[in-house]
C-alpha cells in the first residue's frame, strides 16, 4: 500500500489510519449482526432492493438530509445551516480533498490519508490542473465548517439563535467525544495554515492567516506538531464514536437505504425483551439533537424532561431502566413529524408496552353480533364510544345525513363495541384483536358500503388494524364529500374559526385538506402557527397512563392559549376526546366539533 | 378619621360584611357588578334546610346595608388598583375612583357550566336541566304535571378529575334532597331518583332531611355514576347507570334529567385575584394565608377574602364567615 520511505508518508498518519480502520471494522461487524437478525421477508428486501429505484432514491436522500440536512432547516434556518455545516461541509472537505490529490497524484487509488493530509504532503511550487480553484474550494468549505461550528459553539450559551427552547442533556462521555470533534476542523485549520506559510499553498482563509502567523510564530516548528495533532483528533474521534451519540453518522446512512428498499420495522422483540433488527439502525441512527424536545407538550406544559425520545432512545440503546418512560407519552407524534432521521419514534415506543391481557375463550364472549341489518342502507355510521359522550357530535351527524337525504344505518345506536385502540395503545394488544375481530362482524353485518365514524381514534384503528372490505371515513372527510357533490349546502358566516386537527387524524391518517374545505365554507379560517401535521395535542390522549387528568387539563390550557391568541369566535376540532379535553379548560372561547358548524349552516 | 373599606361582590358574604363593619363605625362602600344586591341568592328559590324564601333573606340584608348608611355601587366593577400610602386606590370601571384602607374580597361562586359534562347532553336534550333551572322553574311556578319520572344526578363539576374539578362543592347533596321533596310535594306520583357518589350531609338538620326524603317521600337513592344520556323520539332521556350497592347497570328512561350542578370560583373572583395580586388555590378559589388562623387574611396586606370566594360554602357559612373577616379587617385598621 505505501512504502516507509515514500515521500508520501509520515509517522502522523498512523492515529487516523487506525482510528477510521478500527471503525470499519467496527460498524461491519456490528451492521451485519444486526441484518442477521432481520426475518426472512425483510432479508429478501434488500437483496431486491439493492439494485432497484430504492438504492437511487437512498443516495437522494443521504444527500438531502445527511448532509444538507433539509428538514432540520425547515424547523429553523439557522440550526439546518449549522447542521449542513458539519454534514455536507465535512463530506465535501473529503470529496473534494480526495478530488485534488487524485488530480495532483493522476490516480484515484490514494490511501485515505494521503488526501487527507494533502497539504502537508503537497511540495512547494507544485502545479497541477486546477489547483488554484482547489485551494480556494477547500478554503471556502472549512470556513463553512467553522463557521457552523462558531454556531454551535454559540447554541450552548444561548439555544433561541437556532430556535430551540431546550437542546439535550448530553451524558459527560458525549461531551469529551464532541470536544473531539470540535477540536478537528480548529486543528485542521491550524495546520493548514501554518504549511501554508512554509509551502504557499492554500487561499484566502489558510494562506492570509499562515502569512499572520508567520510574522510572529515560528511556524516551521509549529507546523509539523499541528498535524499530529489534527490526526490525532480524527483517530480518538473514531475511536470514540461506537459508544458516543456519533454512531448516528453511519448508521443513519444505512439506515436509509434499508427504509427506502422497503425493509419494515419488526414490531416483536427478541426472547429477552430486546429490540432487534431494524429497531437497532433506528435507535443507532438517533444523533440526539434534541429537536424532539422542542416538539414535546410534556417538557413545554409538564416540564418532563426524561421522556422524549431523544433520551428515551438513549436508554433503550444503553439498556437501563425505562421505568415510567415507556408509557408517558400522549404518542401525539409530534417529535416523529418533526425528526430529521425520521425514526420510528411512535413505534419503538409502543413495541415496549408490555401486553397485560390474557384471553380465553371467555374473554369479551357477551359481546354477541348484533342481529342481521335488514334495511338496505349503504352508510354505516360509527359515533364511537367517545362519540357517546359528545350527544352535539352525534345529533349533527343525524341532522348532516338527514338534510343530505343519506339513508343511514347508526350501527353502534344502542351502545356499542369498542374499536380496540385504547387496548392497543396500552400495550394489550391480544385483547385487542378480540375486540377488533367482534367490531368488525358487527360493522361487516351491515352490508354497507362506506363506514362513516366521527371518532379519529376509531378512524385510525378501523383504517390501519381492521380489514375492512368497505371505505372507512373520518365524518370531516364524508361531509367534505356531500359539499363537493352538492348533497349538502351550508351558510357561510361571518365567524372567524380557528382549527385543531387531532393529533390521530391529521398526523395519524394525513387528513388535512378535507377539514379546512369544509371549514372554509361555513366562515373565515384564522390560521395558527400550529395548524395541520403541526397541530398541538389536547392532553386526553388514551396513550398516556401516566399523567393525571389535572396534568391532562394543564396541556389543555396551554394548547388552548396557543390556539386562541389571535382571539377567534370558536376552536373547531373533529374529535370527541379532544372536544371533551379542551372543555376542561374553562375559558370563554367555544370548543365545537366540525359537524357542529356544519350543522348549524345546513 | 373614620377608616373605609371597600367590598367587591355584593352577594350574601358582601352585604353581611357590611352591615358588620358599618355597625362599628367603619365607611364601607360595597361594588357590585350587577345591578342589584344579592348575588346567586337572586336565582334561588327556597333555601334549605328549613325552605325559608331566599328572596326573604336577600331583603332582609338588604334593608340592613341600607340602614347602616352603606354606600351601594351597582354595575360598576374594579379595573385598576394602586397602592399608595396604605390606602387602596381603586378605579372603576364607571372611572370613578375610591380610596380604601381596606379591601374585602367577596366576589364569591359561579355555577358549573354543564355544558362542559357534554355527555349528559345539557343544552342538547330539551328535558336535561340543572339545578339552578329547576329553582327558577319552582319560583316561576312552571313545573309541569305530566313528569312522572325524574333523575337527578350529583356531582356535576364536582369530584371529576374528568373536568379538572377536584373539590367538593358541599351543597348539592343537600340541595338534591332539598329539591327532590319538593318535586315529591308537587307531584305527589312522580318517581324520583338520586343518583350520588356519596351522601355529605354535613350540616345541622341535613341528615334528619335526607332521612325524610327516604321514609316519608319514598325518593330512591342509587349509588353511582350516570355514564350517558341520549334522547328517544318523544324527548324522554335514555340514562346508562350502574348501581355499584347491587352492581349491577342499568338504562332507564326519564322525563326530567336534572343536573346538581356544583361550584367554581366565579370569573370575578378570578380576576380580582390577579388584579390584586392574591394567591389562588390550584382549584382557583383564593387562598388565605393558613387554614385555620387566617382563613379570611390574603396574602396582600389589607387585601381580605370571605365566603364562597376562598371555597364552596352554604348560605349559613357564608354568612359567619362574613362576620370573621369582618373581626380580622377591624384587628388590621386598628393597629
Amino acid at each position: 500500500m505505501f512504502t516507509f520511505t515514500s515521500p508520501n508518508y509520515e509517522p502522523f498518519v498512523w492515529p487516523f489510519s487506525i482510528g477510521m480502520s478500527a471503525l470499519l471494522v467496527y460498524i461491519t461487524i456490528k451492521y451485519i449482526k444486526w441484518i442477521y437478525e432481520f426475518d426472512k421477508a425483510n432479508r429478501v428486501k434488500i437483496l431486491k432492493g439493492l439494485f432497484s429505484l430504492g438504492t437511487l432514491r437512498s443516495v437522494k436522500e443521504i444527500f438531502l438530509e445527511s448532509l444538507v440536512h433539509r428538514k432540520i432547516y425547515r424547523e429553523n434556518p439557522m440550526l439546518g445551516y449549522m447542521h449542513m455545516c458539519f454534514g455536507l461541509g465535512w463530506a465535501l472537505l473529503i470529496i473534494v480533498g480526495h478530488l485534488e490529490s487524485s488530480i495532483y497524484q493522476a490516480s484515484w487509488a490514494n490511501t485515505p490519508y494521503y488526501s487527507i493530509f494533502f497539504y502537508y504532503f503537497l511540495p512547494a511550487g507544485a502545479d497541477y490542473w486546477g489547483h488554484e480553484v482547489f485551494g480556494f474550494l477547500m478554503d471556502l468549505i472549512l470556513l463553512m465548517i467553522l463557521s457552523g461550528l462558531f454556531i454551535a459553539w454559540g447554541k450552548r450559551w444561548y439555544s433561541r439563535i437556532v430556535g430551540m427552547k431546550k437542546t439535550t442533556k448530553q451524558r459527560p462521555y458525549d461531551r469529551l467525544v464532541k470536544g473531539v470533534l470540535w477540536s478537528i476542523f480548529p486543528l485542521r485549520f491550524l495546520a493548514e495554515s501554518m504549511q501554508s506559510a512554509i509551502t504557499g499553498h492554500g487561499s484566502f482563509l489558510t494562506h492570509s492567516t499562515g502569512e499572520f502567523f508567520a510574522s510572529f510564530l515560528p511556524v516551521e516548528t509549529l507546523s509539523y506538531p499541528l498535524w499530529w495533532a489534527y490526526s490525532l483528533s480524527l483517530g480518538i474521534f473514531f475511536l470514540l464514536i461506537p459508544g458516543s451519540r456519533y454512531m448516528h453518522i453511519p448508521t443513519e446512512m444505512v439506515y436509509i437505504f434499508l427504509k427506502n428498499w422497503g425493509v419494515k420495522l419488526d414490531v416483536k422483540l427478541g426472547p429477552n425483551g430486546e429490540l432487534k433488527g431494524l429497531s437497532k439502525f433506528e435507535i443507532y441512527s438517533c444523533s440526539r439533537c434534541g429537536i424532539c424536545l422542542n416538539q414535546c407538550q410534556l417538557l413545554s406544559s409538564l416540564n418532563n424532561q426524561s421522556t422524549q425520545p431523544v433520551y428515551f432512545l438513549r436508554k433503550v440503546r444503553e439498556d437501563v431502566e425505562r421505568g415510567n418512560d415507556i408509557n408517558n407519552c400522549l404518542m401525539c407524534g409530534r417529535c416523529e413529524e418533526m425528526c430529521p432521521v425520521d425514526i420510528d419514534l411512535n413505534a419503538l415506543r409502543m413495541m415496549q408496552r408490555q401486553d397485560h391481557s390474557v384471553v380465553t375463550d371467555e374473554t369479551y364472549s357477551y359481546i354477541t353480533t348484533n342481529k342481521e341489518y335488514s334495511g338496505c342502507a349503504k352508510v354505516a355510521y360509527f359515533a364511537g364510544c367517545m362519540g357517546h359522550l359528545t350527544p352535539g357530535v352525534i345529533a349533527s351527524m343525524r341532522k348532516i345525513f338527514n338534510k343530505a337525504g343519506v339513508e343511514y344505518h347508526f350501527v353502534d345506536e344502542g351502545g356499542g363495541v369498542c374499536c380496540g385502540r385504547p387496548l392497543r395503545l396500552s400495550g394489550n394488544r391480544a385483547a385487542a384483536d378480540v375486540l377488533m375481530q367482534k367490531n368488525s362482524d358487527r360493522i361487516v353485518a351491515t352490508g354497507a358500503e362506506i363506514l362513516v365514524t366521527s371518532c379519529p381514534i376509531c378512524y385510525k384503528s378501523f383504517k390501519e388494524e381492521y380489514a375492512l372490505p368497505i371505505k372507512v371515513m373520518h365524518h370531516t372527510e364524508y361531509i367534505n364529500m356531500l359539499m363537493d357533490c352538492g348533497a349538502l349546502n351550508i351558510r357561510k358566516g361571518k365567524e372567524r374559526l380557528v382549527f385543531h386537527n387531532p393529533c390521530e387524524l391529521g398526523r395519524g391518517c394525513n387528513v388535512v385538506e378535507a377539514p379546512l374545505r369544509v371549514l372554509d365554507g361555513a366562515g373565515e379560517i384564522v390560521a395558527t402557527e400550529f395548524d395541520g401535521r403541526a397541530s398541538l395535542c389536547c392532553g386526553g390522549s388514551l396513550a398516556n397512563t401516566v399523567i393525571s387528568p389535572i396534568e391532562r387539563g394543564r396541556i389543555a390550557a396551554d394548547a388552548l392559549s396557543r390556539y386562541t391568541c389571535s382571539d377567534p369566535d370558536c376552536v373547531v376540532t373533529a374529535c370527541p376526546l379532544c372536544k371533551k379535553n379542551f372543555a376542561k379548560v374553562n375559558q370563554p372561547v367555544p370548543i365545537r366539533d366540525i359537524a357542529e358548524v356544519v350543522a348549524e349552516r345546513c | 378619621m373614620m377608616k373605609s373599606v371597600v367590598i367587591i361582590g355584593g352577594g350574601v358574604a358582601g352585604c353581611k360584611a357590611a352591615v358588620e363593619l358599618a355597625s362599628i363605625g367603619y365607611r364601607v362602600t360595597v361594588v357590585e357588578k350587577e345591578c342589584s344586591l344579592g348575588g346567586n341568592l337572586n336565582n334561588w328559590d327556597r333555601l334549605f334546610p328549613d325552605g325559608k324564601r331566599a328572596s326573604c333573606l336577600v331583603d332582609a340584608l338588604v334593608s340592613d346595608v341600607e340602614k347602616r348608611g352603606v354606600t351601594v355601587l351597582t354595575n360598576v366593577e374594579p379595573e385598576k388598583v394602586e397602592l399608595i400610602d396604605d390606602c387602596y386606590n381603586i378605579l372603576l370601571s364607571d372611572k370613578g375612583l375610591l380610596k380604601a384602607d381596606a379591601v374585602l374580597i367577596t366576589t364569591g361562586f359561579t355555577t358549573f357550566n354543564a355544558q362542559r359534562k357534554e355527555e349528559y347532553g345539557y343544552g342538547i336534550y330539551r328535558n336535561v336541566i340543572t339545578s339552578v333551572d329547576l329553582e327558577n322553574i319552582f319560583a316561576a311556578n312552571l313545573l309541569s304535571r305530566e313528569i312522572g319520572c325524574v333523575g337527578m344526578v350529583h356531582c356535576v363539576g364536582s369530584r371529576d378529575e374528568k373536568c379538572g374539578n377536584m373539590y367538593c362543592s358541599k351543597v348539592c347533596c343537600i340541595t338534591a334532597v332539598k329539591q327532590a321533596i319538593e318535586l315529591k310535594q308537587m307531584l305527589p306520583n312522580a318517581e324520583i331518583f338520586c343518583f350520588y357518589m356519596d351522601m355529605r350531609m354535613f350540616g345541622p338538620g341535613y341528615e334528619e332531611l335526607y332521612r325524610e326524603a327516604q321514609e316519608q317521600y319514598g325518593i330512591k337513592f342509587v349509588r353511582g355514576r350516570v355514564s350517558e344520556a341520549s334522547e328517544d323520539s318523544e324527548g324522554r332521556v335514555a340514562i346508562k347507570v350502574e348501581d355499584t350497592l347491587v352492581g349491577r347497570p342499568m338504562r332507564m328512561k326519564l322525563d326530567r334529567l336534572v343536573l346538581m350542578v356544583g361550584m367554581e370560583p366565579s370569573p370575578g373572583t378570578n380576576r380580582l385575584a390577579k388584579l390584586f395580586g392574591v394567591e389562588m388555590r390550584e382549584s382557583g378559589f383564593i387562598r388565605g394565608v393558613d387554614p385555620h388562623m387566617g382563613a379570611n387574611i390574603t396574602n396582600v396586606d389589607g387585601v381580605f377574602v370571605a365566603g364562597a370566594a376562598t371555597s364552596p360554602m352554604n348560605t349559613t357559612d357564608t354568612i359567619n364567615d362574613a362576620c370573621a373577616a369582618v373581626l380580622q379587617i377591624d384587628k388590621y385598621l386598628r393597629k
